[in-house]
């Protein structure tokens, strides 16, 4: 049914209609109405059979998501930024032991400093867990990709991560379309786990593994991710099918078969950048998009034969790997190589820092132009930044660097408003 | 595109403003955009609420800069931030108080705008009245279908029974409809109260 209703509210439906069976919750913003949504239908019986288990801590709450997956029942939670690192063990575990858990990750920025606002830092710090993670460029998409994720995971027993833009996405109403449970009963068939813990046949989940063995261990999560870049895309078609639309998949192009140049990107700037290229298009420019959707596993051989026939690219990223540059660009970089495209980086968005049409209509000319160093951070404020580089030059004790920006910036704390 | 930008403090349903409208403007067949300033809303701090509203898919993310209308719940807020800034030279400004456009100095900001489109409305008596409440968002969103023509008072009328039931809702619909009838008697007769 098609409605005007928030993120949150709309993903918590999609959960419902996927019929988890535990559902542990730890509130961190931004995926807090999701959560506390899924708890308001298990406590009017709306949701059913499930149980919804409060937890003490991040950690606990993946940690019963374990117990629960293991013991056979499809496990379902939610988090960001802080919350996501507290559960880092256990996310690792998760996937080590092969329990195909759902998780939300509503991404947000990773303090210090302390911010609450979106960037990816969050999802991307656990890129190599083994875990799944699938990019929502809309709050329809995120709808839809959980109904995906649940049945990718439990075919594979692997668990994933759906991404969903903090606040823009989580806390943004507009048009979702909601399916009924008939059509996600037909597309997402009852959870068959591939191990179970039962008492009539004892198995050990979780047996130490020495050198011996370890590796193949390893290799087979490897190998289930490549298995998901087959299925993902066969799982998208079957969803188009049943549910009429357009929604996951490995990769989505925009404009991108005459294009010249390719803008790269993830999650909901995906919305803004599109528009922008709409306003290029028509000024004659010769520009397209790739977005990805699926970070984890990373499509290479898709992304090199979507970017093959351009000259350049620009990756625009919410993520930093501080000392080096991009992190999805780096990937990228890889997918391309041998073929010498151009390619550059663009860090934007951090913290919640908007992604304007003006800065992006000035970015991408300068990415057409060739005119960007291999690393861009846009709209950075450069005089707030050399006056704290030359701070420390000129004092030892120069301060907390936090606190000195906000004072430099005449901001007596973070903006709220 | 429309675009409108909602101010007010938290506590006053700044953002459920911005939600209704989007909702009413859904109601009405249309696509929009609602979103709050992200951040932690506390009771009495400014806030602020986004809305966009189009007849095609709304894929922009970004922040309103240039709002097509601005709808004013506190006007303590004019001495504080910028409220009008980027407001379109042919935009639409509702603001919630008892006093004229001109009796609160905003003389200046209309000149070379259409006059037409200030309008004031005493949004907190309306809430106080109809529901026993100072919260002004519902009467404010009345008035701003009857200042702008964006939206009609029957949707707000169905975002209104979407969002409360029962005598609440009752309430902000008289509320409602109390503002909507104000307004569109200060445009036709002229006179902005």
């Amino acid at each position: 049914m098609l409605k005007q209703t928030e993120g949150s509210k709309a993903v918590a439906e999609a959960i419902s209609l996927c019929r988890p069976e535990v559902i542990c919750a730890y509130p961190i913003s931004p995926q807090t109405h999701i959560v506390e949504a899924l708890g308001e239908m298990v406590k009017a019986g709306r949701l059913t059979p499930c149980e919804f288990i409060n937890v003490e801590s991040e950690f606990a709450a993946m940690s019963v998501a374990i117990g629960a997956s293991a013991a056979g029942a499809r496990a379902y939670t939610a988090t960001a930024s802080q919350g996501l690192l507290f559960m880092a063990e256990a996310v690792y575990n998760a996937s080590g032991l092969g329990l195909p858990i759902v998780m939300t990750v509503a991404n947000r920025a990773i303090g210090a400093p302390i911010n609450i606002w979106n960037d990816h830092s969050d999802s991307l710090s656990q890129r190599d867990s083994g875990w799944m993670q699938l990019f929502a460029e809309t709050n329809q998409e995120a709808v839809d990709l959980h109904i995906q994720a649940f049945r990718l995971a439990e075919e594979l027993s692997m668990p994933i991560m759906v991404c969903m833009d903090g606040f823009i996405l989580t806390h943004a109403f507009e048009r979702v379309d909601i399916p009924s449970q008939q059509q996600v009963d037909a597309y997402l068939p009852p959870f068959e786990p591939r191990q179970v813990l039962d008492p009539a046949e004892p198995v050990s989940i979780g047996a130490m593994v020495g050198p011996e063995a370890f590796m193949e261990v390893r290799y087979l999560a490897h190998a289930k991710q490549m298995q998901a870049i087959e299925r993902i895309p066969q799982l998208a078609a079957e969803f188009k099918q049943a549910f009429g639309r357009d929604s996951g998949g490995l990769i989505r192009t925009y404009c991108t078969e005459d294009a010249e140049t390719i803008i790269i990107a993830m999650g909901s700037v995906l919305g803004t950048i599109k528009d922008t290229v709409d306003e290029m298009r028509l000024e004659g420019h010769k520009i397209g998009v790739l977005g990805i959707i699926s970070y984890r596993p990373f499509p290479l051989a898709q992304v090199r034969a979507a970017l093959i026939n351009s000259k350049r690219f620009l990756v625009l990223e919410k993520s930093l790997a501080v000392g080096m540059g991009g992190i999805v660009a780096t990937d990228v970089r890889m997918a391309v190589t041998g073929t010498g495209l151009k390619g550059f980086t663009a860090i934007a968005g951090l913290g919640g820092r908007p992604i304007t049409k003006a800065s992006l209509h000035k970015l991408f000319r300068e990415a057409e132009g060739e005119a960007l160093p291999p690393v861009t951070f846009l709209d950075l404020d450069w005089e707030a930044v050399n006056k704290q580089l030359e701070r420390e030059r000129q004092t030892r004790r120069s301060g907390p660097v936090a606190e000195n920006i906000l004072h430099d910036k005449g901001i007596v704390s973070a903006k709220f408003g | 595109m429309f675009q409108i930008r909602v101010h007010g403090r938290g506590g006053q349903g700044v953002v459920t403003a911005a939600e209704m409208l989007s909702v009413a403007s859904f109601e009405e067949g249309r696509h929009a955009q609602a979103f709050p300033s992200f951040g932690s809303e506390r009771t009495g701090a400014p806030v602020v609420a986004f809305c966009r509203i189009s007849d095609k898919e709304i894929r922009l993310r970004e922040p309103i800069m240039e709002p097509d209308a601005i709808i004013i719940q506190d006007p303590t807020l004019l001495h504080q931030i910028d409220v009008f800034a980027g407001l379109k030279l042919d935009g639409y400004v509702l603001l919630n108080s008892r006093h004229s456009i001109e009796e609160l100095g905003l003389g200046e900001l209309v000149k070379g705008r259409q006059a037409e489109r200030f309008c004031t409305l005493p949004a907190t008596e309306l809430g106080l009245k109809h529901v026993g409440r100072p919260i002004p968002n519902v009467p404010l969103l009345a008035g701003f279908a009857a200042l702008s023509g964006i939206i009609r008072l029957e949707s707000v009328i169905k975002a209104i029974n979407e969002k409360f039931s029962g005598k609440v809702a009752a309430g902000n619909v008289a509320a409602a409809t109390e503002a909507y009838n104000l307004v569109k008697e200060m445009m036709t007769g002229g006179a902005h109260a």
